[in-house]
């Protein structure tokens, strides 16, 4: 336990390491460590691997980590370059965009507070994960 | 001389309107063509969550996916389309319609008015959907509840604008039936077929389109840009495919998730949102096709600067 939240927390310390230097490397990070954790989720939740009550709520701490640092993560000068898949519509609605990262960190944090088996685990998820897609809709553009 | 030049113009020009005109007509189903038919809204609402209807007709920026208001904007080369309001509203939307109309405007493109549609509205797709089904369809949406107002117009670039000549492009691209399989397949694969290719429209979107808007058939279901010009739609065949299995591509119509975490964005979520509502059968069945497309290579997005499966 100790060791997972030991890599937990250095991965994030890299992520947030090249916050300052390059915001679109850091999200691009951030959303790939969601990526990373979301399919642990997805496996937990279809039994292709065992359910591991830690391992559950690490996933929401990820999640809860990059819903509190993507919205500062957008800063003007960050709308092209460096392969990104942000859609111009983040910078023109940036209230909307912001307040689905905190709507995201909300539900990711009772989550992780609330989880406590496999089956609370999957309804926890379904609900916290329809916040990836409230905001892929709009300001994620597929590029290839 | 020249006045034997002016009149053979003159002749000419009538001889090729008349053409145009005869050949643009709009057709229509009469309804007669349809014979006896018993409604079953309950099977009209698999055929609309199936078609994801709600997804370019539902009233935008509210939540109730059955308020079938119209409205929303689909940005496109040709200039911009209002998807129009299909809610029973009397006046606004088709509660005035016959089924017959109905019939006609998803089979041949062609509104009650006796007007040309614009296949922005996937009449190339809805015309291999069985009658029985769209009889269904039609009386499924009179269950909804009606809204009143009109979209605003489209706004489309000339000479597109004149409705008429959409008659030529009709001629040109709008197909009877589609390709049988060579070979003999199981039900659920026919089933696939027939909702991939007739009420989901699936290939409307993973598909390039050629000069005229219309799809490139030897590369259908390769994906391509995004018919809203920002973004690119996935290739769907086997080529992009190949180490999905079916129950993977049914459970990302049902949740939305791919087999490396990743999730579905863009317009794909609200068809998600749709297909979670057809039973576990039907995306089997899509699954069970599109897991069959033969891999075909598509047209090549934009050039990447680095490599990322998950960019952001």
């Amino acid at each position: 336990m100790r060791i997972i939240l030991m890599i937990v927390a250095m991965a994030f310390g890299i992520a947030a390491a090249s916050t300052q230097s390059n915001p679109i490397a850091a999200r691009q990070a951030l959303m790939k460590t969601n990526g990373r954790e979301g399919k642990i989720g997805i496996d937990m939740i279809r039994r292709r691997i065992p359910f591991d009550l830690a391992k559950g709520r690490t996933v929401f701490a990820a999640f809860l980590d990059a819903a509190n640092k993507m919205p500062n993560l957008f800063p003007e000068n960050s709308k092209t370059g460096g392969n990104t898949s942000a859609s111009p519509e983040i910078w023109t609605h940036m209230d909307d965009f912001k307040a689905r990262f905190a709507k995201f960190a909300e539900e990711s944090k009772a989550a992780q507070e609330s989880v406590k088996d496999l089956a609370s685990f999957e309804a926890a998820f379904r609900k916290v994960v329809r916040n990836c897609d409230g905001c892929h809709e709009h300001y994620r553009v597929r590029k290839g | 001389m020249l006045r034997k030049l002016a009149i053979a113009v003159a002749i000419l020009l009538v001889v090729g309107a008349g053409a145009f005109w005869i050949l643009t007509i709009p057709k229509s189903v009469a309804p007669a063509d349809l014979g006896p038919h018993t409604a079953n809204p309950e099977n009209g609402k698999i055929v609309f969550h199936a078609g994801g209807c709600a997804s370019c007709h539902a009233t935008p920026n509210q939540e109730n996916k059955s308020q079938l208001g119209g409205g929303l904007g689909l940005t496109s080369a040709f200039g911009t389309f209002y998807a129009p309001n299909i809610s029973p509203d009397p006046s606004d939307g088709i509660g005035a319609w016959t089924e017959a109309q109905f019939v006609t405007a998803l089979r041949e493109g062609t509104s009650p008015s006796g007007e040309h549609l614009y296949p922005a509205f996937p009449y190339t797709s809805y015309r291999h959907v069985a009658t029985g089904d769209l009889r269904d369809l039609f009386a499924y949406l009179k269950t909804l509840p009606a809204v009143a107002g009109r979209a605003p117009d489209h706004l489309l670039h000339f000479p597109l604008s004149i409705r008429r000549g959409l008659g030529i492009w009709k001629l040109l691209f709008l197909r009877g039936e589609p390709g049988e399989p060579n070979q003999p397949m199981s039900a659920a694969w026919k089933r696939g077929a027939y909702l991939v290719n007739g009420v989901g429209h699936c290939a409307e979107c993973h598909s390039p389109r050629n000069f005229l808007g219309a799809i490139v058939p030897a590369l259908r279901f390769t994906g391509g840009p995004n018919p809203t010009g920002r973004g690119w739609v996935p290739n769907i065949t086997q080529r992009e495919l190949k180490d999905w299995s079916e129950k993977d591509i049914a459970n990302l119509l049902e949740s939305g998730e791919t087999p490396e975490g990743d999730r579905v964005g863009s317009s794909m979520v609200e068809v998600v949102r749709s297909m979670a509502q057809v039973p576990a059968e039907d995306r089997a069945a899509i699954a069970a096709y599109i897991k069959s497309l033969p891999p075909v290579e598509g047209i090549k997005p934009p050039p990447h600067k680095h490599d990322h499966d998950h960019d952001h």
